[in-house]
Order: C-alpha cells, then structure tokens, then sequence
C-alpha cells in the first residue's frame, strides 16, 4: 500500500522534457469529458459494476468474501482520487487533511460531489463509548446500487462495499489506515422513504486516534 | 341510484395484470394488479397460459400470406438475385405475430422484444395509451432487471426493486 503524501508538485519548474501551460492548467486538473455537465452515462456505469460484481462474485465461497473482494476493487481508486482531487484543489488549500473531522469532510463534500455529483447525506460519530474509534458516512441512496436488487438468500451483502473500498483508499492515503464496510440499514421503519439507504462504517486504527489525542493536547 | 355508473368509472381504465414469458415459452414474471376485473387462476395454469400463448404466437409469426410481386420490388431484385427461385409472389417482412387480443371484458396487448422475450398487458378495453405503458414497463425491465448483477437470463424475475418501481407506475396509472 503506497502511503503517497499529495505534496506540492514544488519542483515541476525545475524538470526539463515536459512542457507546462502557461496558466499551469495540466491534463490532471480537468475532467477528460470537457461537456457542459461532465455528466457519464448512468446506463454503461450500471452494466459495467454489474459486471464486477458477476466477476467478484464468480470464486468466492460466502458473502464477506464477495464483499472483500468489491472493497479491493474501490481500494486503488479511492487512492488515487486522493491525489487528483487534492491537485485540483486551490493552491491555498491543497494540503492532506490533517485530523479525522476534516479527512471525513473531505470525502462527504469533495470525494461524494466527485464521483457521484452531489455530497453524501450525512456524517455521524458513533455514540457507543465503547467505540469511540467508529464514524458514519450515510448515504441514503448510493448510486452504484440504483438498480441493483440483492436476493433474500444474500441479504447481508450490499454491493456498495466498492464504495467502501473507496472510502478506505482515500483513508489509506491520506495516512489515516481504516477498516470501511457498508451495511443497509433500509429495512427498518425509517428506512420506508430510503430502501437502500446504506451506512458506510469507518473503523479507523487505534494509532489514528492516539495521535488524535496527541493533537487535540499541543 | 348512482353508485353504478361511479363503480364503472373506476373499473374502466385500468391495467390489471402484467406477464412476462422468457424465449422459451416460460413464465419468468407475472403480477396482478387490481382484483376482480379477471378471474384468478393458479399459478399452474399461469404457466400453462403462458406455454399455450407462446405457441399460439409462434403460429401467428408463420402466418405470412405470400403477396403479388410489386414493380419495384422485381426491379431491385432483378439486379441481386440470379434467378433462383423467381417467381410472381415474394415473401414480405416477417410479421411480428399476435400483438392485440381483445374481448368486451378486456384487451391483451403483446410486446415482443428483439431478444425474443414476450411482455403480456391485460387492460381495460377503454385504457388508453397502452403502448405507452408497455413501453415504460419494457425501461423499468431493462433497468431493474437486466442491470441486476444478480439476475440470471432465462430465469424467473426475482427483483424487489422491479417490483417496486413497476407497482407504483401500475398504481400511478390506475388512480388516475
């Protein structure tokens, strides 16, 4: 797991060989798809991870399996996405967050706003004691299950476990090492309004929190 | 007495069931949305509806009357053909089979796909724009069902999602 801090890019000057706009606009700092709303087609992004899901779901023997497998598959993208979407940040603001509110901001506004064109639905921590290292991304409709409808006998899987995988990159990253799952939580009496409202839990590593402490101290 | 005339209006113009046979001839979907207006039947003698329907359409597709050969169609075939088989009559397009099937209780619109799957609407005989209704029932097929990854071709729809998005278009329309 590469631990890529997204630091400046404080010597492109200095490179020779490649050549740099003059308003320092590179290929990385705007989408490929140049069209008025930079929208994707909904259609081909649902036959294509229902595909990945058939190829996840083609070795494994039980459903955390399968799901281990989706969360692999998010893993290196949301890595990456840490990266890009620091780049195009300001200059002013392009510095990896620091502490845990700000890293789970970042993904709830930019990483959401990036990938699925608006912000996730809500941010909690979780009010157990015993698990004060717990967060919640909540996502009332997640966009790669908009068509997809998880049979009875496999009612624990929820295939926004990629998602997760995502989430966990971008913690990776960011130097923040997570455990991120995702679980339906639509069937209960709220849950009428949002059948696949789904709970993207961020176990964060005890050292995470330890230096935490250390920094809410100095 | 007026209560008649209002119990007519609301069982004109409604859609009352909906089923979906595979390539095959087999029941892969049915669904009844308002009682009364059809007879129940089991769910055996649903699939022995859907076997039977699917020959009878089979039967309809090969009825394809030969037609007297046009002037045009001699001139554009002249140059394509070398003469086998020439004759006066010359085969149209194939005809796509049953498409409407209506009684004074109801009517039952066929839609086949070009993959072969066959959707059958039974609706009130007064429902209009049961096209239309088939169409969107096709988009919600094609999104719910067919970009299910858990979803497997041939086999029996089991989609809590279709089920639901296809019931409450179903109920949208029936209020209305």
């Amino acid at each position: 797991m590469a631990h890529l801090g997204p630091g400046k890019a404080a010597s492109s000057k200095e490179q020779t060989g490649l050549r740099y706009p003059s308003n320092g606009k590179t290929i990385y700092h705007r989408p490929l798809n140049r069209t008025k709303t930079a929208e994707l087609s909904q259609s081909s992004f649902a036959y294509l991870f229902s595909e990945m899901v058939s190829y996840a779901q083609r070795r494994v023997t039980g459903i955390q399996e399968l799901e281990k497998r989706l969360n692999l598959q998010g893993h290196p993208i949301g890595l990456k996405l840490l990266d890009l979407l620091l780049t195009r940040e300001p200059p002013r603001s392009q510095t990896r967050p620091l502490t845990i509110i700000a890293l789970l901001h970042f993904i709830k506004i930019n990483l959401w706003t990036h990938l699925f064109g608006r912000q996730a639905d809500r941010l909690e921590k979780s009010s157990n004691p015993d698990t004060p290292d717990e967060y919640m991304i909540i996502d009332n409709e997640p966009l790669v299950n908009a068509y997809i409808s998880v049979p009875r006998e496999m009612s624990q899987l929820n295939c926004a476990a990629f998602v997760a995988g995502i989430i966990e990159g971008v913690c990776d990253g960011a130097m923040f090492p997570a455990r991120v799952t995702a679980h339906s939580v639509g069937g209960k009496e709220e849950g009428e309004m949002w059948p696949g409202k789904t709970v993207f839990l961020v176990k964060f590593q005890p050292e995470v929190l330890e230096r935490e402490a250390l920094i809410g101290k100095g | 007495m007026r209560l008649p005339s209002f119990e007519l209006y609301i069982t004109t113009r409604t859609v009352f069931a909906l089923i979906i046979i595979n390539k095959a001839g087999g029941l892969i979907y049915n669904r009844t949305f308002h009682d009364g207006g059809l007879n129940k039947i089991s769910t055996n003698d649903y699939l022995v509806l859907a076997g039977t329907f699917h020959g009878v359409h089979a039967i309809t597709a090969r009825l394809n009357p030969l037609q007297p050969r046009t002037t045009t169609n001699r001139a554009s075939l002249s140059s394509t053909t070398t003469g086998a088989g020439a004759g006066d009559l010359v085969r149209p397009e194939p005809p796509s089979g049953l498409e409407v099937l209506e009684t004074e209780n109801f009517r039952m619109q066929c839609f086949t796909t070009l993959t072969g799957i066959k959707f059958l609407l039974f609706a009130d005989t007064t429902q209009a724009n049961v096209d239309l209704t088939m169409r969107r029932v096709y988009d919600l097929y094609t999104d719910y069902v067919m970009k299910n990854p858990f979803y497997q071709l041939e086999m029996p729809v089991r989609c809590d999602m279709f089920d639901r998005r296809l019931g409450s278009y179903i109920r949208e329309i029936n209020n209305r």
